[in-house]
């Protein structure tokens, strides 16, 4: 048996592969397919699930509504197309601008002395050892109306003489947005150093010597050398900023509802697993869109594992 | 109109931080004229300084003290893509994001050569190192000597006034080396560029160089033609580095302009008219140094003038050679000789401990100064 096995390359990987399976089967594929079942079904009274086949809850979610002003049979409703569509910029306008602050500062560690690399790598992750959520707290000191920051802002002026009113910056998008810029900042630095680290200094000196001056060596050399990073990056921030309910619901409020907190609300408050289940789907359907089109421009990053 | 010197280096001095935190020259003072046209290298084991001066040419590093001159023009702090050279990198330095004619075109890209013109002149590049038909793989999809083609085209499209090639057979296996060596000596011929060559292989700087910097510890221990080097080495190091040299005590017992007799213990007799450098002096101790395949081995014949008594050590057969070891009076010469004959019978070989003459004229051998 043992002896058929160190023989039977097939055996040998389905072996491996034979635990996580099952984990993803049991705890992946199963729920995924009763989400889709119940996604179909309707709410019961008492908060259940009568199941059926309708799509009505989808429906529901792009903006079909029953419950008009006008007293119509069926009208636009915006709010949960809008959900969608806020979720969908947010993610958006995160992965760009985390793209922007992490390139600089991944070059930077890249460029820099070897014995100082490391340094600077455990410093990127250091914020990681921190718990999520205490992060997020963290931010709320800061941004609230009497937080640090209006409380400095607050100091300045009165040493100016200017009269000054706290900012609203807590329960705004711009807290959102900063919040999720903060926590995923290191899963784009990490693998934009990755593919940064690997170009080696010649290459750099030979489009010098052809000519490059700084500015288009970066242009020609540099940026789609590192291309693959910045792709790893965009889908390690992208996918789960476009789910997370917990920066928007500590630092939003009521004002920022992204399609994270609706789903979390269905299950937890509104008591509506079927509208819940929905929008689940449709979060991941839109999310496997926007990534495939993406994927299939600049590929998966996967030349940082191949390189 | 074109100054004489494609490349000068003027007392050049680049200092390094070790590791350790100590200076060091790794270019120790360094002046020399490369003309335009010429085959130059720069030859000497790692650590010589020889990378380091290719680089300062390059504008990679600027010296830290002295100047490098290109076409007569102080080039100070130029960077490299203000320079009109081009490098040839030792690992290549292939952009793998590009195909081949991505990676020749670049340089004229950054010109601002218009399209048609780029195109023109890549085919050209590419038909000079018989690429044609690659433009469209990318460098992983070559192979290593299709690679350092892609290279040297990469550089010479963009006609620069001097091409720069550090070690660029280094990756390449002895035969494919062999053949590169007298395509790019051909090449350089065709399009008439100075080419500034670094190497550590001798026989390399030998066959392509039209002259030669022979250098060692950031110094230029000598320059000249390859057969300047090998035939009048300049100082001990240089006969020892530049093929092989045995080297006998002596003492000089009389002068003339360029030739000296010289009193060599070992053989118990006087040389006279031995080469000689100028800065020697009459009664000073000196050495002989007498090149292995310049020595005969004869039957001993006792009283002829020229023939020394010694005895084999051992005898190696290389094939086309036969490398002997001789004891001459205590003192160990090496001696190499063709085998010009085919033999198989074991007796026809030196055997230990045999008694022969050696023999060898003085015009064949050299008088240098003796060094610590």
């Amino acid at each position: 048996m043992l002896q058929r096995l160190r023989e039977n390359k097939a055996w040998q990987g389905t072996l491996l592969a034979l635990p996580t399976t099952l984990w993803l089967f049991v705890l992946l594929v199963i729920p995924l397919f009763l989400t889709l079942v119940v996604s179909f079904g309707r709410r019961s009274p008492d908060g259940g699930v009568i199941y059926g086949f309708s799509f009505h809850n989808y429906l529901r979610l792009l903006g079909y509504s029953t419950d008009c002003p006008g007293g119509q049979a069926a009208c636009f409703d915006p709010l949960y197309a809008g959900i969608l569509w806020r979720s969908l910029t947010l993610a958006f306008w995160t992965t760009v601008i985390v793209i922007l602050l992490a390139y600089p500062l991944a070059y930077f560690i890249a460029r820099s002395h070897p014995r100082r690399r490391n340094t600077f790598l455990m410093l990127v992750l250091v914020p990681l050892w921190t718990n999520f959520v205490i992060r997020v707290y963290a931010w709320m000191m800061l941004l609230r109306e009497q937080g640090v920051i209006n409380g400095v802002l607050g100091w300045i002026a009165a040493q100016f003489g200017i009269p000054f009113q706290p900012l609203q910056m807590l329960y705004t998008p711009g807290a959102v947005l900063v919040g999720m810029v903060y926590e995923f900042l290191p899963f784009m630095i990490l693998p934009i150093f990755t593919s940064l680290e690997k170009i080696e200094l010649p290459l750099y000196e030979a489009a010098a010597d052809l000519g490059a001056n700084p500015f288009r060596t970066f242009l020609r050399v540099t940026l789609p050398l590192s291309m693959p990073g910045v792709v790893a990056g965009t889908i390690l921030v992208f996918i789960p900023v476009m789910g997370t309910f917990i920066v928007s619901d500590l630092l939003g409020g009521k004002q920022v509802i992204l399609v994270g907190n609706l789903i979390q609300n269905q299950f937890l408050s509104a008591r509506d697993p079927t509208f819940g289940s929905a929008a689940s789907l449709i979060l991941m359907i839109m999310t496997l869109i926007v990534t495939y089109f993406y994927t299939r421009k600049f590929g998966f990053g996967e030349e940082i594992i191949a390189a | 109109m074109r100054s004489e010197f494609a490349v000068e280096l003027r007392d050049v001095v680049k200092q390094f931080v070790t590791p350790e935190g100590n200076l060091l020259n790794a270019v120790d003072h360094v002046t020399m004229q490369i003309k335009n046209g010429e085959f130059f290298s720069m030859l000497g084991s790692s650590g010589c300084g020889k990378t380091t001066s290719l680089r300062m040419i390059a504008g990679f590093e600027w010296p830290t003290a002295g100047e490098v001159y290109i076409e007569g023009k102080p080039m100070g702090h130029t960077p490299p893509f203000q320079r009109k050279v081009n490098t040839v990198f030792q690992n290549y330095a292939l952009f793998q994001h590009m195909t081949v004619y991505q990676n020749v075109a670049f340089g004229l890209e950054m010109e601002g050569a218009d399209k048609s013109e780029i195109e023109k002149r890549v085919k050209r590049a590419l038909e000079m190192v018989q690429l044609t038909g690659m433009e469209r793989r990318k460098p992983r999809q070559l192979s290593g000597g299709q690679q350092q083609r892609v290279a040297v085209a990469r550089a010479l499209v963009k006609l620069p006034d001097v091409l720069l090639l550090d070690e660029p057979l280094g990756a390449l296996d002895l035969k494919l080396r062999k053949e590169m060596q007298l395509e790019l000596k051909a090449l350089q011929k065709e399009v008439g560029i100075t080419f500034i060559y670094v190497t550590h292989d001798q026989e390399e700087a030998l066959t392509m160089s039209d002259r030669i910097a022979v250098m060692s510890k950031g110094k230029v221990m000598q320059m000249g033609t390859p057969v300047e080097i090998y035939e009048r080495p300049a100082n001990k190091f240089v006969a020892d580095f530049i093929g092989e040299s045995n080297f006998l005590d002596g003492k000089i017992k009389s002068i003339s302009a360029d030739e000296a007799s010289v009193f060599v213990p070992a053989l118990n007799a006087e040389l006279s008219g031995v080469p000689m450098s100028k800065d020697l002096v009459n009664g000073e101790e000196v050495v002989i140094s007498i090149r292995p395949e310049k020595i005969r081995i004869v039957e001993y014949d006792d009283g002829k003038e020229g023939i020394f008594r010694a005895k084999i050590i051992n005898s190696i057969y290389i094939g086309s050679d036969t490398h002997v070891y001789l004891d001459c009076n205590g003192v160990r010469l090496k001696v190499m000789e063709q085998n010009r004959i085919s033999r198989l019978d074991p007796f026809s070989f030196y055997h230990k401990d045999q008694q022969v003459g050696v023999y060898l004229m003085p015009e064949n051998t050299l008088v240098l100064k003796k060094e610590a």
